[in-house]
């Protein structure tokens, strides 16, 4: 970025502040005998719990953030003595070596046990085990929301969207019987309706990302600006964000500034980011002028930008279509699809894959979309391997190199096919 | 050679082969047939049977394929059965087939799903969402929608109208294979000299290759010439082998546990091919009775969710009602879920005073010294401290 401006970084301060306030707000939720529950990002029904009383524990939050302040390798050191495989998701791992440490999160606080376990197995296979290990380890109620894998190109069908009604449905049952309290409809509907009016602004904010120069880098930036609207959707706090944060993208675009000094290249991203090396893996791209002007990591909570909103006329069946949506809950086809889609809407010049060992979610099929965007559609594709949690797969000269020639190349194209 | 030596090596072949010979065979002997292949670990065979299709149970490649051009499509710190099944394709080894099921096992299977339909666009793929909470109302409408669906792909492809009587029929009959196979792991059990765990397991894998009514007949057969074998008790600890229900060790690692005077009598190997526990509950609703019996009846596996502690406690019970004095778990490299499980039982096997070993393989191993070793060690140690023990 090489100007300064009125909003600038008031995203991310307003971000420090809001989660930092959150963590300290459930670190004290026991003393005041409230029940807290633990959930999943990937289709996560926060509105639905915290209308029925209940604190959100986010391990996957969790994870990342030791991952960024650089614990995570020590964690999934305590998990694997325990006898978790080098193969397994470091997520997991992390959270299972942080439980064993004490439950102190970097920043100091410590989190509460589950009085709930809310699996809602949206989108990753794992979300089932990991819980169930939790489960075991806390002695902890654990309740699954099934949520069926897209299969067609149609979207979800009416018998999926029943069954994943009626699991919310019978889920309030529970929570009401652990909390001792009465869901509240007029509250949970209340909160969705914030929901939907977040959900317009963050999309406006990520749809920024069509002009030349993009106003936001899609994916390095947008990983953090999605955090509230993952963690805390619903609430006012929530919305007050989003409110700043386009502001500050507003600002930006009224002036020209972009997250670069100079958009020299547009590139999407799919696959999460290497959490426990985020700044020297961006700079490898910052170097080139690269600029990610869309990703699906930044969708990996809910895909809004192809129209789906929650509805506060049909709070229950809008979080099952949601749920359904999720990212990773959708097939091969309409992943790529909307890899393609995107590629043509913000006029990206090549495609990046970060493949993460630990998300086979994520990751199994990316190798084959490499060869169908090489192959079909003639789409400059860099693949890259490291991990979104575990230190020790980073090679970074290795990675570095790969993205050197990659970008060298892709100028070299770009010069001969302007001749 | 005799009679249960041809049928052994019959078996053995198809195990071992990459070309299919029991499929090939049906469908050359029935040119209007179908073949839907299945990935593992669980397929609702019944369905593809009462329309008339050869449902082909897919266990990869072993060690016999070079994984070359599926290189290309999955990344190498992935399982070696999804590499090696798709290897298959690629390299029109299943060109036969004219459809491949997959199922929610795990996510590499559930993204796979989405590779195979992108390289073979032509051919039937499919995704089955078994559901995953058990508790819900709900749940057992959509299954049954579910399977309903499945079975109106497989009428369309076999171009068989087919009624409920249909499918009660093949559920008598999957129900008579299932009989079968508990009776050979009965024996197994009993008199592990009786029939090897190589014997026994090439058996049950030859049980996801051939037509159901027909392989009957031969499992009867081997039942009643195991019955009356000319064989002598031989010293060995017994065991349960846990951990290779998706991807399969390979025939030289079977073999080798045996040399290593581990009895394998209860084991998850090729855990699909008997899936239920106990046979399914008959009424006049037989789409329900094979929903319920998913439910009811299923063997706990880590690849369907019911209660966090179940399968723990199951795996306990199956060494209490085996008489096995030690666990192997056997786990492919990479197999995430079994990872997760491992943890798990190995809690609850301490607490139980159960010992175990775990060891890990992959399709293309050449080297079985190491789990020879081990097992051995294992097996020495067992009989070394139960001696101590009973002094
Ligand atoms: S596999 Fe991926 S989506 Fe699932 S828990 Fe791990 S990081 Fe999260
Ligand atoms: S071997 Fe394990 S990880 Fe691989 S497909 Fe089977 S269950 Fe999934």
């Amino acid at each position: 970025m090489s100007q300064s401006y009125l909003h600038q970084g008031s995203g991310q301060k307003l971000q420090r502040k809001l989660l930092g306030d959150w963590y300290q707000n459930l670190q004290e939720a026991p003393q005041r005998g409230e029940k807290v529950a633990y959930l999943f990002i990937s289709g996560n029904i926060g509105e639905l719990l915290q209308a029925c009383g209940f604190h959100l524990v986010y391990p996957e939050v969790n994870a990342l953030q030791c991952g960024i302040k650089k614990v995570a390798g020590p964690n999934i050191l305590s998990a694997e003595d325990l006898g978790y495989s080098g193969d397994v998701c470091g997520y997991v791992k992390n959270d299972i070596g942080l439980l064993t440490g004490g439950n102190q999160m970097p920043q100091g606080t410590v989190l509460p046990p589950p009085d709930l376990l809310v699996c809602n197995y949206a989108g990753c296979a794992t979300y089932l085990r990991w819980f169930e290990a939790l489960a075991e380890f806390y002695q902890a109620e654990m309740v699954v929301v099934d949520v069926p894998y897209l299969r067609g190109t149609d979207g979800p069908t009416a018998e999926e969207k029943a069954y994943v009604e009626r699991q919310l449905r019978e889920l309030v049952t529970v929570c009401e019987r652990i909390t001792g309290q009465e869901f509240d409809p007029e509250a949970y509907r209340q909160a969705v309706a914030r929901s939907a009016q977040t959900e317009d602004l963050w999309v406006d904010i990520l749809q920024s990302a069509k002009r030349k120069p993009s106003p936001i880098d899609a994916y390095f930036e947008a990983v953090f600006f999605m955090a509230p609207i993952y963690v805390m959707r619903g609430t006012e706090a929530c919305l007050d964000y989003y409110r700043a944060v386009k502001e500050e993208i507003d600002e930006r675009v009224q002036r020209g500034i972009g997250p670069l000094a100079r958009e020299e290249v547009r590139i999407l991203m799919e696959g999460p980011p290497a959490w426990p090396h985020f700044r020297r893996f961006w700079e490898m791209f910052k170097k080139w002028g690269a600029v990610s002007v869309a990703s699906t990591y930044s969708k990996v909570g809910g895909v809004w930008d192809l129209g789906f909103r929650h509805d506060p006329d049909r709070p229950f069946e809008s979080m099952a279509e949601y749920m359904l949506g999720c990212y990773t809950n959708r097939n091969w086809g309409m992943r790529s699809d909307m890899l393609k889609s995107y590629a043509e809407e913000y006029e990206a010049d090549a495609l990046v894959i970060h493949s993460v060992k630990s998300c086979r979610s994520f990751s199994v099929g990316q190798a084959d979309l490499r060869e169908q965007f090489i192959r079909e559609y003639d789409i400059p594709t860099l693949f890259i391997e490291s991990d979104l949690a575990d230190p020790r797969y980073f090679a970074e000269a290795q990675m570095k190199n790969r993205i050197d020639a990659f970008f060298e190349a892709l100028k070299h194209r770009r010069v001969t096919a302007q001749v | 050679m005799n009679r249960l030596q041809e049928i052994l090596q019959s078996v053995r072949e198809e195990t071992e082969s990459l070309d299919f010979p029991g499929p090939r065979k049906w469908k050359q002997a029935n040119p209007d047939g179908r073949c839907v292949g299945f990935f593992p670990v669980y397929c609702p065979v019944e369905i593809l049977d009462a329309a008339g299709v050869l449902p082909v149970a897919l266990f990869g490649g072993g060690e016999q394929i070079e994984v070359e051009l599926a290189d290309a499509r999955v990344q190498s710190f992935i399982c070696s059965i999804s590499r090696s099944t798709l290897e298959l394709g690629l390299t029109d080894r299943l060109d036969f087939m004219d459809g491949m099921l997959f199922g929610s096992l795990c996510d590499v299977a559930r993204n796979l799903s989405g590779v195979w339909a992108r390289n073979f666009p032509d051919t039937y793929c499919d995704y089955l969402h078994f559901p995953q909470n058990l508790a819900s109302d709900q749940a057992m409408d959509f299954y049954v929608h579910d399977l309903k669906r499945l079975a109106g792909d497989m009428a369309q492809l076999s171009g068989k109208s087919w009624s409920d009587e249909d499918l009660a029929l093949s559920l008598d009959r999957y129900e008579s294979l299932r009989a079968r196979l508990r009776k050979l792991q009965q024996i197994r059990c009993q008199e592990p000299w009786r029939l090897s765990l190589e014997e026994f397991y090439c058996l049950l894998r030859a049980a996801g290759r051939r037509k159901v009514e027909a392989y009957i007949p031969v499992l009867d057969e081997v039942i009643s010439i195991l019955e009356k074998r000319d064989c002598r008790p031989v010293d060995g600890i017994r065991v349960v082998l846990e951990g290779s229900f998706c991807e399969q060790p390979s025939l030289e690692l079977i073999r080798s546990l045996d040399q290593a005077h581990c009895f394998v009598v209860e084991s998850d190997l090729a855990r699909g091919m008997c899936w239920f526990q106990e046979p399914i509950q008959r009424s006049d609703d037989p789409w329900l009775d094979l929903a319920r019996a998913y439910f009811k009846h299923a063997e706990a596996s880590v690849v369907r969710h019911r209660d966090p502690q179940e399968r723990s406690q199951r795996l306990l019970q199956r060494v209490q009602d085996s008489g096995a004095e030690g666990v192997i778990f056997c786990t492919a490299k990479f197999c995430e879920p079994a990872f997760y499980d491992f943890v798990l039982h190995k809690r609850v096997l301490e607490q139980a005073d159960v010992p175990y070993i775990a060891v890990e393989f992959e399709e293309k191993m050449s080297n079985f010294e190491s789990i020879r070793t081990q097992a051995e060690t294992f097996s020495e140690s067992i009989l070394f401290f139960g001696e101590e023990a009973m002094a």
